[in-house]
C-alpha cells in the first residue's frame, strides 16, 4: 500500500512538474488577446542597461506610463558600466537571449550588427510618425543610429563632452572661460585650494572624472584632441586613414597627457577613484571651479534639491590648442590658415563626440511581438512629448539630441535654467554639433578592446604615477596595434575609413 | 580462468557432485562481486569529481591555449597555443603581469643576492647530509631556482624605476599580510589566555571581523581612508592630510588593501592559535616554573615549539587562501589607482571581464603553478621539518 501511495505520489509530482509551463499559457490566454486599445496586453520587455540612477531612471519611470497606454510591462535590468559591453554580446552569442533590447553605447553597436544580433529597425522607423525621426539632430540620425545605411539603434540621449565653469568665481576675478587648455589650467590653479562654496573648507580647481573601468576613459581624447585634428572630421583622432597607426605615440599625445596628469593636481584627492557621478555631485555642491563632462551638468546644476550653484554655470566648447600635430614628423607645429583651417582666435578645437549618446537596440532573437513592443517603448521614450521633457532632468543622464531641443529655448526655462545659461549650454552642444572639425568616436570593430580595456589602463596607469608618459603611450600604441594585426590592419582600417566618410581604398 | 579452471579439477579429483560445483560457483561470482563492490561504490563519487574537478581543469587548460572570437551566429574558440602565456610574460601584457623591470637599488641587490646565497647554502647542506633520492633532489634545486627568480622580480621591480605586476603584488598581499596576522593573531591569543578580567568578551570581539562579509569591510575602509568625507576627516585635517587621499597613491592603496585583510583574517589566526594555546601541556609549563623559569623562556622554549604543527599547517592554510584575494582590492579600490592593488585573481577577473577567456585562463593556470610550487616547497622544506623535531 504504502509502495502504491509512494507511486501515485511521484508520478502526481512529476506531472505537475510537466505541466507547469503549460499552465501560465492556458492561464494567460485571455490576456495574450490583442486588444485595440492595448496593443501588447500581457507582453514583457526585458530592457539590460547599466547601473543607473541616471540612464535607468527614465526607463523605470515612464515603464509604467508605457504599461498603462499599451499593457506590456517593461522590466529595466541593470549592471555596471564595466559590464555591458559583454553582457550584451555573450547573451545574444550564446543564445542565452534572457533580455529582449538594450540601451548601450551606440559605438559598440558594429560588434553586435555583424554577427546579426541587433533588429534592423530601418522599416519601422519609416512607419512611425509619432517618433519624428527629421527632428532628431542629423549627427544622431547618422552616428548613433544607422550604420551602412541601415538604422539598428534610436537615440534617447545625446553626448558631446564640453567644459563647465564656475560663472560667478570666473567673472569675479576678471577671468574669461577657458579657451586653451593652459587656459583651464591657469583657472583651476588659481582656484585649487580656496573655498569655493562658503563652508570653509578648501576647495577644488578642477573635478575630472578619473575612474578606472567606469566612464572616464574617453576624456583623455577630449584634451589630445585638439592637439591632434585640425583638418576637420575626415582627418580622423584615432589612426592614420593610411596605415592604421595609431597616433597616440608623438608630442601632441605626450602633451595631452602632460595636460590630464597636471589637471590631478588641482582635483580631489581621490579623483583617480571618481567615477562622473562623484565628480557631477562634487561640482553642483559649489566644491569645483571647472569640470568636463557630458551635457548632465548642466541640467544637473538647475535642480533646487541638489545644486547651490544655480545660475552660475558656465559652458563652452572642449578647449583647443595653437599647436597641432604634424603627422609626417610626429611633432607638434604652431597653427596658421593652412594647417588649422577651422580655428577661432587661433585656437584649434576638436570637439569630441564621445560615447555617441545612448540608445536602444532590440535583440534579433526576440519574439516578434517582444520586438514590437520594445521598438513602441523606445519610440515612446523618444518622442518629443517624453524625450523634451527628460533631457532637461539632470538625473536622466539624457542630453539634448533633438533640433527641437535646441530651438526650443522655453524648454529649458520651464526646467529652472536662466535664458542666458540656457542660451550658454546649448550653444555649447550647438557649437561642438555644429564643429567641422567635430571628432567621430571610434566604431570600428571591437572598438571597447581599444577604449575600454587597452587604454583606459595605460591612462590609469599614468595618472598614478605607475608608469611614465613614455611608457604610457607605448603600451597603447602597441596594444592597438596587436588588436589591429589580430583582427586584420586592411578590414579595420576599411572599416575605419568608412565612419569617417573616407572612400574605400 | 586459470583459477577456475584449477578449482574445477581439483573438485574433479576429489569427487564432488555436479550440485556442490554449482554451489561453488555460486560463491566464487558473489565472493568475486564482493570484492568488486568497494569499486563499484566508489565510482559514482569518482565520476562526480573528475567531472566537477579534473574536467574543468583539462578545459580551462586548453582555453588558455586559445582566443575567443565572436562570428556570425555565436562563437568560434580559436587554438593559438602558447601565445597567451607568451602575452603575460614577454608581450603587451608584461609590464601588467610581471611588472616593469629595471635596475635594482643597493638594498633590491643585497636582498637578491641574500636570498640566493641561503637558497644554495642550504641546498649544500641538503646534499651534504646525504640519504636523499634523484627526485627529491630535483625538487629542492628546482625551488632554490623558482625561488631565486621570484627573488629577482621581486628585487627588479621594486626598485624605484621598475613597477610591480599582479604577481609580485599578490606575493606582498599574501607575505606582509599573513606575517603580521600570524603575528597579531599569537599575540590576542597570548593575551586571552591570562588572566584578564573580561577576557571571555574580549575573544567575541576579536573574532567579529571574521563573520563579516569581506565586501563590508572593503567598503569600511574605503570611508576610513577617504580623507575628505570619512569618519577620521578630522584627525586627516589636523595632521595636514586633508588634501592626500591613500588610494590615489599606489603604496597608500596596497598599504589600505593589506591592512583591510590583516584586520579580516587575524581572528581566524587568533582563534586557531587559542585553541592550540588552550590545548598545550600544562604539567611541562608548571615543571618549567618550578624550576625557575620566566613567562618570556616559558612561552619561547615550551608553548611555541608545542602550536609550531598548528602553526605551520595554519600559515598553509592561509597562504593559500590569501593568493586568491580578489573582493577586497576589488571593492577597496577597483584595482586601481592604474592597476597598483591588481591581485593575479582580480587581473583574471577583469581580463575574464573584458571576454579575454583566453588570457583570464592563462593567468589562472599561472596562479595555479605559483600556488602549488610554493605550497608544496612549504610543506617539504619547512613543515616536515617542524613536524618532526
Amino acid at each position: 500500500m504504502r509502495i502504491r501511495w509512494l507511486v501515485a505520489l511521484v508520478l502526481l509530482t512529476v506531472g505537475a512538474i510537466l505541466t507547469a509551463p503549460v499552465a501560465p499559457v492556458v492561464a494567460s490566454g485571455p490576456e495574450t488577446t490583442v486588444s485595440q486599445e492595448k496593443p501588447f496586453e500581457g507582453i514583457e520587455v526585458n530592457i539590460l542597461t547599466f547601473t543607473g540612477p541616471q540612464i535607468a531612471e527614465p526607463l523605470q519611470r515612464r515603464g509604467p506610463d508605457f504599461t498603462a497606454l499599451t499593457g506590456a510591462k517593461i522590466n529595466v535590468i541593470v549592471v555596471p558600466f564595466s559590464d555591458l559591453y559583454q553582457k550584451i554580446l555573450t547573451d545574444m552569442a550564446t543564445g542565452t537571449n534572457s533580455f529582449d533590447a538594450f540601451v548601450f553605447a551606440p559605438q559598440w553597436m558594429v560588434d553586435y550588427i555583424i554577427p546579426g544580433y541587433l533588429e534592423d529597425l530601418t522599416e519601422r522607423v519609416q512607419n512611425d510618425k509619432d517618433i519624428q525621426w527629421e527632428d532628431i539632430a542629423p549627427f544622431f540620425r547618422e552616428f548613433s543610429a544607422t550604420y551602412a545605411g541601415r538604422i539598428y539603434t534610436i537615440p534617447l540621449d545625446g553626448d558631446f563632452h564640453m567644459v563647465y565653469y564656475r560663472k560667478d568665481l570666473l567673472e569675479k576675478e576678471g577671468m574669461k572661460p577657458p579657451a586653451t587648455w593652459d587656459d583651464y589650467l591657469a583657472i583651476a590653479k588659481a582656484f585649487h585650494g580656496k573655498d569655493l562654496n562658503g563652508d570653509g573648507d578648501p576647495d577644488y580647481g578642477s573635478c575630472i572624472s578619473k575612474k578606472r573601468g567606469a566612464q572616464a576613459y574617453w576624456f583623455i581624447f577630449s584634451i589630445a584632441g585638439g592637439f591632434i585634428q585640425s583638418l576637420g572630421t575626415s582627418q580622423g583622432a584615432f589612426f592614420d586613414t593610411e596605415t592604421m597607426k595609431p597616433l597616440v605615440n608623438n608630442e601632441a599625445f605626450a602633451a595631452a597627457l602632460d595636460i590630464y596628469n597636471e589637471t590631478t593636481k588641482y582635483g580631489p584627492p581621490d579623483e583617480l577613484n571618481l567615477d562622473v557621478g562623484d565628480t557631477r555631485s562634487l561640482f553642483t555642491s559649489g566644491r569645483c571651479a571647472l569640470s568636463m563632462d557630458w551635457g548632465d551638468i548642466g541640467t544637473l546644476a538647475i535642480d533646487p534639491q541638489t545644486s547651490v550653484v544655480q545660475d552660475k554655470v558656465g559652458s563652452v566648447i572642449l578647449p583647443g590648442s595653437t599647436k597641432v600635430l604634424d603627422r609626417k614628423t610626429g611633432k607638434l607645429v604652431p597653427c596658421d590658415e593652412k594647417i588649422c583651417p577651422h580655428a577661432i582666435n587661433g585656437v584649434n578645437h576638436a570637439p569630441y563626440a564621445a560615447f555617441g549618446g545612448w540608445s536602444g537596440g532590440i535583440n534579433a532573437a526576440a519574439k516578434p511581438q517582444v520586438k514590437d513592443a520594445a521598438y513602441a517603448f523606445f519610440s515612446y521614450m523618444s518622442q518629443p512629448a517624453q524625450s523634451n521633457v527628460d533631457v532637461t532632468i539632470g538625473k536622466t543622464g539624457y542630453n539634448p539630441y533633438r533640433i527641437s531641443q535646441f530651438l526650443n529655448r522655453e524648454l529649458w526655462v520651464k526646467a529652472g535654467m536662466s535664458p542666458k545659461a540656457a542660451s550658454d549650454y546649448l550653444g555649447a552642444i550647438e557649437d561642438s554639433l555644429n564643429s567641422p572639425n567635430m571628432i567621430l568616436d571610434l566604431r570600428i570593430p571591437q572598438n571597447q578592446r581599444y577604449q575600454q580595456v587597452v587604454l583606459d589602463k595605460a591612462v590609469s596607469q599614468f595618472l598614478s604615477g605607475e608608469i611614465t608618459k613614455e611608457q604610457c603611450m607605448k603600451q597603447i600604441y602597441d596594444g592597438w596595434e596587436e588588436i589591429t594585426e589580430e583582427l586584420g590592419r586592411e578590414q579595420q582600417l576599411e572599416a575605419y575609413r568608412g565612419t569617417l566618410g573616407i572612400p574605400t581604398k | 580462468m586459470t583459477t577456475e579452471r584449477v578449482s574445477r579439477s581439483a573438485l574433479a579429483e576429489v569427487g564432488i557432485g555436479v550440485e556442490t560445483r554449482a554451489a561453488f560457483a555460486t560463491r566464487v561470482v558473489s565472493s568475486r562481486l564482493e570484492r568488486m563492490a568497494g569499486n563499484v561504490f566508489i565510482l559514482p563519487a569518482v565520476l562526480v569529481v573528475l567531472f566537477l574537478s579534473i574536467f574543468p581543469l583539462f578545459l580551462s587548460l586548453s582555453l588558455s591555449l586559445s582566443r575567443l572570437k565572436f562570428v556570425k551566429g555565436g562563437f568560434e574558440i580559436n587554438f593559438v597555443g602558447l601565445a597567451n602565456y607568451h602575452k603575460l610574460l614577454f608581450g603587451s601584457e608584461q609590464d601588467h603581469f610581471v611588472g616593469v623591470i629595471a635596475s635594482p637599488s643597493p638594498f633590491g641587490w643585497a636582498f637578491f643576492l641574500g636570498v640566493v646565497a641561503f637558497l644554495v647554502w642550504r641546498l649544500v647542506c641538503y646534499i651534504r647530509a646525504g640519504g636523499y633520492g634523484v627526485v627529491s633532489l630535483i625538487g629542492r634545486v628546482l625551488a632554490v631556482v623558482l625561488l631565486g627568480l621570484l627573488a629577482w622580480l621581486l628585487a627588479h621591480t621594486l626598485s624605484s624605476e621598475g613597477r610591480p605586476g599582479t604577481v609580485v603584488v599578490t606575493l606582498l598581499y599574501v607575505f606582509i599580510g599573513i606575517a603580521v596576522q600570524y603575528a597579531l593573531g599569537l599575540l590576542l591569543a597570548v593575551l586571552t589566555t591570562q588572566r584578564l578580567p573580561a577576557r571571555r568578551f574580549f575573544r567575541v570581539v576579536f573574532l567579529l571581523p571574521m563573520m563579516i562579509t569581506p565586501v563590508g569591510i572593503a567598503y569600511t575602509f574605503r570611508m576610513m581612508t577617504d580623507t575628505d568625507k570619512g569618519p577620521f576627516q578630522p584627525i586627516w585635517q589636523a595632521l595636514g592630510l586633508g588634501l592626500y587621499s591613500w588610494v590615489n597613491d599606489p603604496w597608500g592603496a596596497r598599504a589600505a588593501v593589506i591592512i583591510s585583510d590583516i584586520w579580516q583574517w587575524t581572528p581566524f589566526m587568533f582563534i586557531v592559535l587559542l585553541a592550540a594555546m588552550e590545548g598545550q601541556s600544562v604539567e611541562l609549563i608548571e615543571a618549567a616554573l618550578v624550576d625557575g623559569a620566566n613567562r618570556w623562556q616559558v612561552f619561547w622554549h615550551i608553548t611555541l615549539p608545542q602550536i609550531l604543527p598548528v602553526s605551520t599547517t595554519l600559515i598553509l592554510i592561509r597562504m593559500i587562501e590569501a593568493f586568491k584575494i580578489v573582493d577586497l582590492p576589488n571593492v577597496l579600490t577597483n584595482g586601481g589607482p592604474g592597476t597598483a592593488t591588481e591581485s593575479m585573481t582580480l587581473h583574471a577577473f577583469i581580463a575574464w571581464r573584458t571576454l579575454d577567456l583566453g588570457g583570464s585562463a592563462a593567468i589562472a593556470y599561472m596562479l595555479l603553478f605559483l600556488v602549488t610550487f610554493l605550497s608544496m616547497s612549504y610543506v617539504n622544506i619547512l613543515r616536515r621539518r617542524v613536524v618532526e623535531v
